[in-house]
């Protein structure tokens, strides 16, 4: 048994995520390969996971912005060797490995947040309303990983890096065009250890920079926020916390003027501490947080940001 | 262009499901059933790609009971211009579903596959990608612009750093996100004119496909349960409990 983690990364750094791939692939009970379609650098940063025997590095630049035609060209070519082909459920993994799953003949199983045994595996349904536990009958495994369910391997590895993909015949299907990334000096949204995300009852851009940043700054939180407030454009789409956006696991998530609907709840929901500030006592959010504060964000927040010192 | 929309008829997203006592699964009964909202998406954007002249044809397709004849006919009078239903009783899964929307493609030749990005039931996120594969078609994924250039369909992509843009050669499948656009509402006269377009219907075993599952449901449970805690009465108090309590800031 041996299983292909595909890394996930920004053309600059292996993501966290990778890592906690990387221990569910371990759960499986044998081998984990790490695949990295992009620069030297982070091949190097993948062999020194935990657990990673091997590292297979292709370096082409026709990887380099992850498209999903030539990445699935890619795997499908290594997937010969492989029990089980894992990846993080980011937008990367989430748009090339259905692609691979089908041209191996193989029906994938989505963001998995637990290993039961090399064939059986957790998954949430229902905006996480539900976890069904499922049986693979495919000779091949194809999964990707909600990361935030396993925690990063420990220890240091120090795994050979081999090159692979050269003479990979590459569909030319898809171009890249152009790119408009977030840029943030705040720590990013999935690997942070604080969330502190706003809602629609923010009303603007100038809000969230006046009362939410001021204090993710200080107590070095990423920013997140509800579909609301990311659809009234307040924040940029990436920052959306959910069912179907992005899934987080912080020591401790601050919603603000966030009602709780199912959808939002789906992605924060396994925090380890709630915090809810609202001004509706009713609100569903309460129903999860640790500690809720009924209060007018727009007083709250400048007391908070004060309360917590210089 | 000619765009084939594959819809799902899901449950309500406004519905908080419950899970069975004997863990079988959810419980579906009397429970309002909806198109999935990514599809409602993908419908208003191909109507409107048609209302631009991009678009000359656009064709429904859904796999499921019965009575997703409902939701064809909501894609119909949103201003879609007929209707395939396949018909399968019970879970059709992704792989196969994928395989059952090549065979349309085969049949109607499609330009383009718009659909959902995800299921909300099943929340799997990977038809329209596998159709693509089935296809050998480009793909793109999770839209929240989608623009004819020449011989080229320009997408513009939500990825987890931001935005993205790729230029796919057609045929290509591409699948919704959020932000596409802000689905309309059908008016009580285009309900009226819907019921007259057409609307086929073929049972998903005339395909020749094998739906068997590849995967087992053993069991579905609840998610563990979070406890409400403590309402805290000032800003002072919150801070004094994550520090001291919690012990997370
Ligand atoms: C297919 C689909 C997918 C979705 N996916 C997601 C998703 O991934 N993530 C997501 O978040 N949503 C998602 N949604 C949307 C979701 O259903 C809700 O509409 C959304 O989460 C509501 O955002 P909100 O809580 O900011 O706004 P609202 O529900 O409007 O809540 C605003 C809250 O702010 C409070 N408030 C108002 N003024 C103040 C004040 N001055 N001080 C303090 N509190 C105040 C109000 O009491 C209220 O509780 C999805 C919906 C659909 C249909
Ligand atoms: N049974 C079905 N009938 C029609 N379209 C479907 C069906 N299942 C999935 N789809 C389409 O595929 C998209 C993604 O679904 P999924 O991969 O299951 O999350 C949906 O938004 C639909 O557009």
């Amino acid at each position: 048994m041996t299983a292909l983690v595909i890394a996930e990364h920004d053309g600059e750094h292996l993501s966290d995520a990778t890592a906690k791939t990387v221990t569910a692939a371990t759960k499986l009970g044998g081998d984990v390969h790490v695949l990295v379609a992009g620069p030297d650098a982070i091949a190097q940063a993948a062999s020194k996971l935990g657990g990673v025997t091997k590292v297979l590095h292709a370096g082409d630049d026709a990887y380099a912005k992850q498209l999903a035609e030539p990445m699935a060209a890619l795997i499908v070519g290594l997937a010969g060797d492989y029990d089980a082909i894992l990846a993080p459920a980011g937008t990367d993994g989430k748009n090339f490995l259905p692609r691979v799953a089908a041209l191996l003949d193989v029906m994938q199983i989505s963001a998995i947040t637990g290993v039961e045994g090399p064939d059986t595996f957790l998954r949430p349904i229902y905006a996480g309303n539900a976890v069904a536990t499922v049986k693979s009958s495919d000779a091949k495994k194809v999964i990707t990983v909600q990361a935030t369910a396993f925690e990063a391997p420990s220890g240091e590895g120090s795994a050979p890096v081999e090159p692979v993909g050269e003479g990979v015949e590459l569909p030319s299907v898809s171009d890249f065009v152009a790119e408009e990334l977030t840029h943030s000096d705040r720590p990013e949204l999935q690997g942070a250890k604080i969330v502190i995300s706003g809602g629609r009852a923010l009303g603007s851009t100038e809000n969230f920079e006046e009362y939410i940043f001021p204090i993710a700054d200080k107590i070095g939180a990423a920013v997140g926020a509800s579909r609301a407030a990311v659809d009234a454009g307040y924040v940029p789409n990436d920052y959306q916390v959910g069912q179907t956006g992005k899934v987080v696991a912080p020591d401790l998530y601050i919603a603000v003027g966030i009602s709780g609907a199912i959808q939002h709840l789906a992605g924060m929901k396994d925090s380890k501490v709630i915090v809810a500030i609202n001004k509706d006592e009713e609100a569903p959010i309460f129903s999860v947080a640790d500690y809720g504060l009924v209060a007018d964000l727009f007083e709250a927040l400048p007391k908070l940001k004060d309360a917590l010192g210089a | 262009m000619k765009v084939l929309v594959p819809v799902k008829r899901v449950v309500d997203y406004n519905v908080k499901v419950r899970v069975k006592p004997d863990q079988s699964g959810v419980d579906l009964a009397n429970v309002k059933m909806s198109m999935n909202p990514f599809d409602e998406i993908a419908v208003e954007e191909a109507v409107r790609l048609k209302e631009a002249g991009t678009v000359e044809e656009i064709v429904v397709v859904s796999i499921g009971p019965e009575k997703a004849q409902d939701q064809i006919r909501q894609a119909l009078a949103m201003g879609a211009d007929r209707g395939l239903l396949i018909t399968a009783e019970g879970e059709v899964e992704s792989l196969a579903v994928a395989k059952l929307l090549k065979a349309v493609c085969e049949e109607e030749k499609p330009d383009v596959v718009l659909l959902g990005k995800q299921a909300i039931d099943d929340d799997r996120n990977q038809t329209g990608q596998m159709l693509a594969a089935l296809m050998g078609w480009s793909q793109g994924t999770f839209a929240s612009k989608v623009e004819k250039d020449g011989d080229k369909l320009h997408v513009t992509r939500e990825v987890d750093g931001g935005l993205q843009t790729i230029a796919l050669s057609l045929p290509a499948v591409v699948t919704t996100d959020l932000r596409l656009n802000e689905p309309r509402y059908a008016s009580l006269p285009n309900i009226m004119k819907a019921k007259k377009k057409p609307l086929d219907k073929k049972a998903a075993s005339e395909f020749g496909v094998d739906l068997t599952p590849r995967l087992e449901t053993l069991k579905v449970t609840e998610p563990p349960k979070r406890e409400a805690g403590i309402k805290v009465e000032s800003v002072e108090e919150l801070v004094d409990k994550l520090k001291n309590e919690a012990g997370v800031l």
